[in-house]
């Protein structure tokens, strides 16, 4: 694991962060190097993206962590990443050309926090309904929610 | 896929003619609850497929936020609602570990205990069901009649069958009542003829057996491209399970194997959950003969609620008692991802506390919304009839898909 990692500070340098939290490895990662820091942790036998999710830290900027859970198959560990995003429109990367599971992810997490991820092959909402309004899961969004009733949509 | 719109449009070169588009869901009995799927089909086979989910969208994630951490253990039960307790499992591990305590043996002991009965309860649902997919109808009954059983031993212990709760931060509902062993005990010495009785429903089926041989097959490559854990990934090859690999709540104190298998088709998925099911009657015959005496929680009034007799005697016990139903408990800021070995595959909490009584964020990774998006390649190029067997098989609970 300590490789792994010795190997990836030597890749990138600065623009990754490791650091542990309650011992659980975080590397936070510039947005626009997110693709090849997974291309090169999926290289060093990182093989599964497990999930990808957002936290939406209102008020803070950037508002957006996006975050990855990978796992290494070998060395039973797991490893975290962390790309901020904000602005009015946030967008990262998209990296579900690396892992197919992110193709899911990555519309949950859209359709969820509207960050855009530039480059998925479909980026659709997924559970909530075509043309709703808002991201649900953001700070900002009611938990009654916004629409008294959700605009029906004919296919 | 930008290409599955393509996909479902285009045009044969040969014939000119377009494939056919057949919606399957959302309400069907063969898709296990409300999902549903497009295919495209030329002649009888598919030349594409997309599930559609969302039917069952409740935004548990989001009413997370907006209840204390004990509260929220309710949701969770919600979402994989055949095995609520091991969804219990994860988010308390989770708010346990941000809090930096670990819960006393006899409750470890009972949280396996549950998981493991609800492993075996999940997986006679997931055998019911599917044969009944395959028009077996009569394991259907022998498959439920066993699991009322467990069902029952959950709702002693709960107060409730389905949405029990039992798992609270820092230990249990209550201790295990009274009678309860003798009923365990009974379980797991009439069990082991029922599993051979459901092998001798279908493993001597010709039908059964010719059916789900080499249907809706994938490579280990592509499974763990698509996230796959569970059952599931096993069935491929991979010797994935987070109780050994990274144990928690006491697993490396139990004898177990993990069985797998390599075809990683339909049949060997079906292998794999019917030996799993030894496996975990083999823990709870562990459990049964080993059970630690003593506390079954944490002996901390900030995290764990006083007894009600104390609250009667004791002003110091009535005031932490108000201030936790009140409040919630203070969670330390921080963020942990905290996984469990479910029935269905790995169940994953990402929890953010901000210091509060109530969650930040609650991540929830059901295995199942990772194991559907793989049903595409699954059943490409095979026959319509072969996407109800690789529904049946991923056996996707929509509760926790759509969540």
């Amino acid at each position: 694991m300590n490789d792994i990692l010795e190997a990836l500070l030597g890749t990138f340098g600065d623009r990754v962060e490791v650091s542990e939290s309650l011992g659980q490895t975080v590397v936070r990662v510039a947005a626009a190097e997110i693709v090849s820091v997974i291309t090169f942790l999926k290289s060093r036998g990182f093989n599964m993206l497990i999930d990808l999710t957002a936290v939406d830290h209102l008020g803070r900027e950037p508002r957006f962590d996006v975050v990855y859970q990978l796992y290494h198959l070998d060395l039973r560990a797991y490893l975290r990443l962390k790309v901020q995003v904000g602005g009015d429109e946030p967008s990262v990367p998209s990296v579900a050309h690396v892992f197919a599971s992110a193709n899911w992810a990555e519309r949950e997490c859209y359709d969820m926090f509207g960050v855009v991820f530039r480059g998925h092959p479909d980026l659709k909402r997924i559970l909530m309904p075509d043309g709703w309004k808002g991201h649900p899961l953001r700070k900002d969004y009611p938990l009654t929610g916004l629409d008294p009733l959700p605009p029906l949509v004919h296919e | 896929m930008a290409d599955v719109e393509t996909k479902f449009g285009q045009v044969d070169p040969e014939t000119g003619l377009k494939p056919m588009v057949i919606n399957l869901g959302p309400q069907h009995p063969a898709t296990h609850g409300v999902l549903r799927v497009r295919v495209a089909l030329d002649g009888e086979q598919i030349r594409a497929c997309e599930p559609v989910i969302g039917y069952l969208h409740t935004g548990i994630e989001k009413n997370c936020e907006d209840l204390t951490f004990n509260q929220a253990i309710t949701l969770t039960d919600r979402m994989d609602y055949l095995s609520p307790l091991t969804n219990n499992f994860g988010y308390v591990l989770g708010v346990e570990k941000l809090l930096g305590v670990e819960v006393p043996k006899r409750c470890q002991y009972i949280r396996v205990l549950f998981a493991e009965l609800s492993r075996i309860a999940s997986h006679l649902v997931w055998l019911g069901t599917s044969a009944m997919d395959m028009g077996a109808m009569s394991p259907f009954f022998y498959t439920m009649q066993q699991r009322e059983l467990i069902l029952d031993m959950i709702e002693m212990s709960a107060g409730a069958r389905m949405n029990p709760s039992y798992f609270r931060v820092g230990g249990l509902l209550n201790d295990l009542p009274p009678g309860f062993m003798e009923k365990l005990d009974a379980f797991v010495k009439g069990f082991p003829h029922w599993i051979d009785e459901y092998y001798r429903l279908l493993d001597r089926n010709p039908i059964w057996v010719e059916r789900l041989k080499g249907t809706a097959p994938i490579s280990a490559e592509d499974a763990l491209d698509y996230g796959w854990t569970g059952p599931l990934l096993r069935a491929c090859g991979v010797a994935r399970d987070l109780r050994k690999t990274n144990p928690y709540s006491s697993y490396e104190d139990f004898e177990f194997d993990v069985p797998t298998e390599t075809a990683g088709d339909v049949y060997a998925r079906y292998h794999v959950r019917m030996r799993e099911m030894r496996e975990s009657l083999r823990i709870v015959r562990q459990i049964l003969d080993g059970m630690p005496e003593g506390d079954w929680h944490v002996d901390n009034w900030k995290i764990y609620p006083p007894n009600k007799m104390e609250i009667g005697r004791n002003m110091e016990a009535l005031i932490y008692h108000f201030k936790l139903f009140t409040e919630g408990i203070r969670v330390p800021a921080g963020e942990v991802y905290s996984a469990v070995e479910g029935p269905k595959g790995e169940i994953g909490y990402f929890i953010v506390s901000d210091g509060s009584g109530k969650p930040y964020r609650v991540r929830v990774r059901g295995p199942s919304f990772y194991n559907i998006a793989a049903l595409p390649v699954l059943v490409q190029d095979q026959i319509l009839a072969d996407v109800v067997a690789a529904i049946g098989s991923i056996d996707i609970v929509l509760g926790e898909v759509d969540r």
